[in-house]
């Protein structure tokens, strides 16, 4: 990481429309956010798609593209780590029973590879069920000094 | 930019130019429509030349997944061109690289065809 571009701690939220367009917008404020912070072009990119991949779960499966339903977005950058917040109202999911992409069975499905790449980018991935609803996913990068 | 999608014939192969980004929604969706139509009018010899491909979400590698199924089901067949590096690690990482026959020159690539 480039320690002499690297800008103070910023923190950013945003409650975005359940739209595709949403995802674009979250992607890029995240990159932005990101860049700022120093990370260099290939976490830059994993970040960027981790942060896609985790929209496009609030907004297609958890809201379900409704125009009621907001996704609530935020990224917090600190001394030592990256955080990015989504969170859906949606009716939630069982993300501890998710089919395995890489299994056998599954590799040549046209689906269900967005969690795994998910959790390939990033160091750490927390996922919640939000009280009353809605589910919330923390995506986290450490800021790594050279 | 969405995706841009240019075909053109070599002999009897349909070579499809990939541009821009392959993602959820448009560039997903207009990606998949193109090959069921060459699937359709009987092509059988498919190769996407994805050498300008900016960007790629999982939706776009389940298009590229669908496609391969859906060529190979009517008996024929689907090769890739020019992967950039992005692409290339993350077909390594969804173990799907060594499922499509990827090459790095169009003239090699057209040669492998049966």
């Amino acid at each position: 990481m480039r320690e002499n571009r690297r800008h103070a701690p910023e923190t950013v939220e945003r409650y975005l429309d359940s739209t595709l367009e949403s995802v674009d917008n979250a992607e890029e404020l995240a990159v932005g956010a990101a860049q700022r912070a120093g990370f260099e072009e290939d976490d830059l990119m994993k970040i960027g798609m981790a942060v896609r991949e985790s929209m496009v779960n609030a907004v297609v499966h958890g809201n379900r593209y409704s125009a009621h339903k907001k996704v609530r977005f935020s990224v917090a950058h600190s001394a030592n780590r990256f955080t990015i917040r989504i969170a859906d109202e949606g009716d939630g999911f069982d993300f501890t029973a998710l089919p395995d992409p890489l299994a056998p069975e599954n590799l040549m499905q046209t689906s269900g590879r967005g969690i795994f790449l998910i959790r390939s980018f990033m160091d750490e991935v927390d996922m919640r069920h939000r009280d009353p609803r809605g589910t919330e996913v923390t995506l986290i990068k450490y800021m790594v000094s050279k | 930019m969405s995706v841009k999608l240019n075909s053109r014939q070599v002999g009897d192969v349909s070579v499809v130019d990939v541009a821009g980004r392959i993602t959820l929604g448009e560039g997903s969706s207009a990606l998949r429509d193109l090959m069921r139509e060459m699937v359709g009018k009987g092509q059988k010899k498919i190769l996407l030349n994805l050498g300008e491909v900016s960007y790629i979400d999982s939706s776009g590698i389940g298009e590229l997944v669908s496609g391969f199924t859906t060529v190979t089901n009517s008996g024929g067949q689907l090769k890739l061109l020019n992967l950039n590096k992005r692409v290339k690690d993350l077909l390594q990482i969804t173990k799907l690289y060594t499922v499509f026959d990827v090459h790095e020159d169009e003239a090699g690539a057209i040669r492998s065809f049966a």
